[in-house]
């Protein structure tokens, strides 16, 4: 096997194996931890996939941030007697999710994906270095820097939606704060 | 390594956060589960943008290798060219993450003010607003 596909499948292991500690751990604060081990794993495919400019947001964002977030809400509000229980609709959650993955995995499996070798150009992950035309070259190119292109795009075509992102964040800090402050007029 | 493998992957994680959100009692937990389907989707739409091909890209790619040509020949930036659609899922994850940030901090401070209130953050016991 290439040196891609055992980091791939390590990954996977590794992530679908924090993703269900993180689901079936007893303590809440471990399971927080294993979910930074989740981030990082999809960081890791992230890097697989040529998106390294978003492997770094998603260490800064998840790791960095949400993951601290979390953390501080369950040392505010944790009840160690309690542990991480599971509710009255474990099975019925259970039947569902394994419809969902188990649609998912028929549409994937069944569906004829449009992949670049279709085309006749041979530039995925893992094949060869060989370069027959400039729009392989060109490919290459685009996902050797991402981030040059990543702001263009974020800066042209897609600015209405950034400018809206930014309006929700803003929305959200303003709410989040409102949310949690202190009132006088309270006991 | 290759599509199918990632996007069952991100099925087999999605899976497994909509497990949790929908059958833990502790309101963090149930967000760490939110956050576990959020990553999983982000997984999905990037392999898509490294593997499939656009469609725009699919219909002329006689075109597109001319159009790539002379930009290499005039030194003119990829990402003024049509290849800049190649990286629309990024974008697409880009703006996934920071509602998912959004998200958390909304939903963590609705954890506290709840927790202030009402000395717990069972969601079985959350029913303030049952009719």
């Amino acid at each position: 096997m290439a040196p891609l596909d055992i980091a791939f499948w390590i990954m996977a292991v590794i992530g679908v194996g924090s993703a269900l500690a993180v689901v079936m751990e007893k303590d809440i604060f471990r399971a927080a931890l294993l979910l930074i081990v989740s981030f990082l794993v999809v960081a890791g495919l992230f890097i697989l996939l040529n998106a390294e400019f978003l492997a770094v947001v998603q260490v800064l964002v998840y790791v960095g941030a949400i993951s601290v977030l979390i953390i501080f809400a369950i040392m505010l509000t944790r009840n160690v007697q309690e542990g991480n229980p599971f509710n009255s609709f474990q099975l019925p959650a259970l039947v569902l999710s394994a419809m969902v993955l188990s649609a998912i995995a028929f549409v994937v499996l069944n569906t004829d994906w449009h992949v670049w070798d279709q085309l006749g150009l041979h530039v995925l992950p893992g094949g060869s270095d060989e370069i027959f035309s400039n729009t392989e070259q060109g490919i290459k190119n685009v996902f050797g820097d991402t981030t040059q292109v990543i702001a263009r795009l974020l800066m042209k075509d897609f600015v209405l939606p950034m400018e809206a992102a930014s309006v929700v964040l803003l929305a959200a800090v303003i709410g989040a704060l409102a949310l949690v402050r202190e009132r006088e007029d309270e006991v | 390594m290759n599509l199918e493998n990632f996007l069952l992957l991100s099925a087999v994680i999605f899976s497994i956060g909509l497990y949790g959100a929908l059958s833990k009692k502790n309101v963090v937990a149930v967000l760490m589960s939110i956050e576990l389907m959020f990553n999983a989707v982000n997984i999905a739409l990037v392999a898509f943008s490294r593997y499939v091909v656009p469609r725009n890209i699919a219909a002329d790619p006689i075109g597109v290798e001319a159009e790539v040509a002379k930009a290499f020949a005039d030194g003119v930036a990829l990402s003024e060219t049509v290849l800049s659609s190649l990286l629309t899922g990024q974008i697409f994850a880009i703006f996934v993450i920071t509602i998912a940030a959004a998200e958390v901090a909304l939903g963590l401070g609705i954890v506290i003010a709840m927790y202030r209130n009402r000395e717990t953050v069972d969601v079985t016991q959350a029913n303030l607003m049952r009719g």
